[in-house]
């Protein structure tokens, strides 16, 4: 038994909820495993900011009660998840990795959480991530590295670098992400698990700490495209905390996933295989669409022509909502405040503002905030903000009008795998450069998802992704959960 | 020197919804301790998003209707930067470029400048901020405030004298509380009015524009204004060569005003579309019936048609109408300036001019006197219950003293004036009701009285009238008692 227990961790969501459900183990046995595992390898890893062992036992319990009372939730009753620090979570330190909320305890719960625990879920902690999500590496985290399991020198991926390395070092069974311009999918590469971006408005923002609003999304972090449906039925819904939430209904996500693909069209859009491709990345991507072809899937080449300025589009109207956003951070009401400061106190307002930011928000942080203001500075909206929600809306086209042409498309996730530390954060441009992939699927709004799909001679994992049109999530996560089956590398785990 | 004044207003209405502008906290904070009526939301926390009020943007758009503006099909919300203290989130969600109604205007009456016309700019709506309290040489922040829904109101320069400036903010306050959408009491801050003055001679030169902020009465404004008039034409030989534009303060205690400091650099505001509320969009066909308050806007448009169902007789149409009636100007001024006693007419077929007073003056003192609501009051008394009752007056069935007795009776027991006559044989009485033999009765009593009477001093005539009232406990009919009066005196005489 004890044995057996050990290895709970290593469970898939869906594994570990049938065993759950059948009696064969209790939702304490698996949360008291997973924190075993995360006493062997999270100082290895350094994936969480806050861990609630506390909070996570009780929740076992609870839901242990429930089964016996045969009163059980959902699926995901018992199963324990990691939340990025990005999520307000009621009663729980939530520091979106930032010094500015260091003692930022939340009075109220995001709404992707809530339903997390309306399921049964039990939290495990709180994961590391860029601050407020600024970044490609989880390396402007103001509070830790957090590295690769599959290479200890190297970055997880970023801005869901905690979330990514938890789930792929089996310290959880699930976790939820965000993903503004390829947060989830691109960790989600690098360290070989499932990352499943939604379509905008699919799953309620509401009390994830912002970062661009109009191109943040929410989304599972899992170790199968199984695990990323069942987690997207509990999220996915109209929300009347956000009122950009769509009104559509919540299709169940697990039924869509065995439908045979063949005769779909997939598209293999010739920009996203250009320069600054690695030829590995590029070999096992091509591999990856070779198998979907031997489903029996239609490979169609498509151009998005516009789809070289989304970079562009993208470094314009997400750091004017980073510049907005991140206002809020005065320290008047909340977060690092040289109001209260004893030592140094602010004598004016304006010192109080100029030191509390400077000094709580990272370099990123301020690098967006100052692009954001420039770009929506009198005499320059128009050249810069204007322009580019111009380009967004033919970007936007250019994917319709490929999904006129295909069902989905297949590009690679990162141009390349895992990348050491310190390797790109030097350099602001390439770290922005190694999301060229993922970015132009943002200001889009569509669907989008990284399954792992091989490794290079380092061993690195590398991640396809799949991109579907709006609202097309069934049609992504049936062609993905194919894609992982023919793959067969969802058993192998990196070793620590 | 001929100068000619122009005077443009900015005004800001608090909406009386019953849920702030972007989350479920109470509108209703005066009463509130300081930051007691706060949510996640209005309290600029991480994460928090704004769900946009419908009964605000269906209000701001009935306004912008009834002040005759253009409805925009489409409109959105924009963020407004800038760092304050009493702003949570460092921006202010407003409207930019798109506001709901733009292009609309209000006619003014008036004996002393006549008719004018004065154009509307824009009607948007925004959030209010908190409110910095300065006590104790320390600063303190309440955002009980913050949140609370704003109509802007911007007019063109089409104003000429300050007294046209008050005339116009008093006919805005009465359209609005018409409409029923704020209190838009000045003293308690729901009106708030910036105005902006300048000054140009006959050749063609021009003051610098002179920009009042938040002045809080009616009083207060045109006094500004005819200080700031007077003062920017005596310092005609300084007027700038160029457009240049100030800001001052109104100081009630001094009637003066005083420079105020401007900010050192211009300020931008780095406007840009809220991205975390979808657009407006304003259908005119109809649509389902709509929950009230606190739902999102994009699931369904806002339906033009119920709104302009919903807007009724404005100020202007109840005077015209009583103008129609021939009620005496003051009288008409009056109810029109009361929404109450014009929502109370809106029902009657004609109002007399007899109607007209008795609801300013009885109904008035009668509310007052039994501290009842109005809402009250109409539903014991409807108007065709009070036509009635005046009927009966005219025709000569009861006195108009008897009246105001039946009248309370009408108010506190919400009958009609017939049923409480026959209750209490309050009919008046007739020339052939044994009122002859009463007079003779009184004049027995009062020989001395009588006499002078006799020798002709109208006067008594009047006070023989009392007597007989006072015997008849004011059931007589006083044109029957003055002819009998009389004629008796006749036959004395002969």
């Amino acid at each position: 038994m004890a044995d057996q227990n050990s290895k709970l961790y290593q469970l898939t969501l869906k594994k570990a909820s049938e065993k759950l459900k059948s009696g064969e183990i209790s939702s304490l046995d698996l949360t008291k495993a997973v924190f075993e595992r995360i006493e062997t390898v999270e100082p290895k890893v350094g994936a969480f900011i806050t861990l609630t062992k506390e909070l996570a036992l009780k929740q076992a319990k609870e839901s242990d009660k429930r089964r016996v009372a045969e009163k059980t939730l959902s699926e995901i009753d018992g199963i324990p998840i990691a939340v990025k620090d990005l999520f307000c979570t009621k009663d729980v330190r939530t520091t979106a990795a930032s010094k500015i909320l260091d003692d930022f305890i939340p009075t109220f719960e995001s709404t992707a959480t809530q339903k997390l625990w309306d399921a049964g879920a039990v939290l495990i902690g709180k994961t590391n991530c860029d601050q407020f999500a600024m970044g490609s590496s989880t390396e402007t985290s103001a509070y830790k590295e957090t590295k690769n399991p599959w290479d200890l020198k190297r970055v997880p991926g970023g801005s869901s670098g905690g979330s990514a390395a938890a789930v792929s070092a089996d310290m959880c069974m699930a976790a939820l992400g965000t993903d503004t311009g390829g947060s989830i999918r691109q960790p989600a590469s690098l360290c070989s698990i499932v990352g499943l971006k939604p379509t905008y408005g699919r799953v309620s923002r509401y009390g994830v700490i912002a970062m661009a609003s109009s191109l943040d999304c929410i989304g599972p972090m899992t170790k199968t495209v199984e695990d990323a449906a069942i987690l997207l039925n509990i999220l996915a819904g109209e929300d009347e905390s956000d009122g950009t939430t769509l009104p559509i209904a919540v299709p169940d996500y697990q039924k869509s996933l065995d439908g045979n693909i063949k005769g779909l069209k997939i598209g293999i859009p010739k920009e996203f295989f250009g320069e600054g491709m690695d030829p590995e990345v590029d070999k096992i991507v091509r591999e990856g669409i070779s198998k979907l072809k031997n489903l029996g899937a239609n490979i169609v080449e498509v151009s998005l022509p516009t789809v070289k300025y989304a970079l562009a589009v993208y470094y314009v109207i997400m750091p004017a909502e980073v510049a907005s956003n991140l206002a809020r951070y005065d320290g008047v009401r909340y977060g690092h405040s040289k109001a209260k400061s004893e030592k140094r106190k602010a004598k004016s307002l304006e010192e109080l503002y100029i030191d509390s930011r400077t000094e709580g928000f990272g370099d990123e942080a301020k690098r967006r905030i100052m692009l954001g203001n420039y770009v929506l500075s009198s005499g320059y909206y128009d050249a810069y903000y204007k322009k580019a929600q111009q380009v967004r809306t033919l970007v936007k086209r250019d994917f319709e009008e490929a999904f006129r042409k295909v069902d989905i498309l297949a590009t690679p996730v990162s141009p390349t795998a895992a990348f050491k530390f310190g390797e790109k954060s030097g350099s602001p441009l390439e770290m922005y450069l190694s999301d060229i992939h993922t970015v132009p699927i943002n200001p889009a709004g569509v669907p989008a998802i990284s399954v792992p799909a091989g490794f290079t001679s380092n061993n690195l994992p590398v991640g396809m992704q799949l991109i579907a049109p709006q609202m097309g999530e069934e049609k992504l996560l049936n062609v993905a959960n194919q894609f992982e089956k023919i793959a067969g590398i969802t058993n192998i785990k990196p070793e620590l | 020197m001929k100068f000619r004044t122009t005077i443009g207003l900015e005004i800001h209405v608090q909406l009386k919804t019953k849920s702030k502008m972007f989350c479920r906290c109470d509108n209703e904070s005066d009463k509130a301790k300081p930051n007691t009526n706060v949510c996640p939301r209005c309290l600029g926390m991480p994460g928090t998003l704004p769900v946009a009020n419908r009964q605000a943007i269906e209000w701001t758009i009935k306004t912008g209707l009834a002040l005759n503006c253009k409805i925009n099909e489409k409109s959105k919300f924009d963020r407004k930067h800038y760092f304050y203290p009493d702003l949570p989130k460092g921006y202010q969600i407003s409207q930019y470029d798109e506001p709901l109604c733009r292009g609309g205007k209000v006619d003014l009456r008036s004996s002393i400048f006549g008719p004018r016309s004065v154009r509307i700019n824009r009607v948007h709506l925004e959030e209010d901020a908190g409110k910095l309290i300065h006590k104790d040489g320390s600063s303190y922040v309440d955002l009980n405030r913050a949140g609370t829904p704003l109509m802007e109101i911007v007019t063109e320069p089409d104003i000429n004298t300050p007294f046209e400036a008050k005339k116009f903010l008093q006919e805005l306050q009465l359209i609005v509380r018409y409409l029923g959408v704020s209190e838009a009491s000045m003293e308690k801050g729901h009106l708030r009015c910036d105005a902006n003055i300048d000054v140009k001679d006959d050749k063609g030169r021009m003051s610098e524009i002179v920009e009042q902020k938040n002045i809080n009465s009616f009083r207060f404004i045109e006094r500004a204004l005819l200080y700031e008039e007077k003062r920017l034409q005596e310092k005609y030989l300084d007027w700038p060569k160029g457009k240049t534009k100030v800001t001052r303060g109104y100081d009630s205690k001094k009637d003066s005003t005083y420079e105020q400091r401007e900010k050192e650099e211009a300020s931008d505001y780095r406007y840009f579309p809220e991205p975390d509320v979808p657009e407006i969009e304003v259908k005119s066909e109809k649509l389902a019936p709509s929950k009230p308050e606190g739902l999102k806007v994009k699931s369904n448009g806002i339906d033009i048609e119920k709104i302009k169902a919903e807007i009724g007789e404005l100020p202007e149409d109840i005077r015209k109408k009583l103008e129609s009636f021939g009620v005496a100007e003051d009288i008409r001024e009056k109810i029109a300036s009361a929404p109450d006693h014009a929502r109370y007419i809106s029902d009657a077929k004609k109002v007399s001019q007899s109607l007209a007073s008795w609801i300013t003056n009885e109904v008035t003192a009668e509310i007052a006197a039994q501290k009842i609501r109005y809402e009250d009051y109409k539903n014991n008394v409807p108007i065709t219950h009070l036509s009635d009752l005046l009927a009966l007056v005219e025709s000569g069935k009861i006195s108009k003293n008897s009246a105001k007795g039946i009248f309370k009776e009408m108010v506190k027991s919400g009958k009609r004036a017939v049923e409480i006559i026959k209750e209490s044989g309050l009919e008046q009485m007739e020339e052939d009701s044994g009122l002859e033999e009463i007079i003779c009765e009184i004049f027995k009593k009062n020989p001395k009285e009588h006499q002078r009477l006799v020798d002709g001093d109208e006067k008594l005539i009047g006070f023989f009238m009392g007597e007989v009232m006072k015997e008849t406990g004011g059931r007589a009919n006083p044109g029957a008692i003055r002819s009998i009066i009389l004629d008796i005196k006749q036959k004395k005489k002969g």
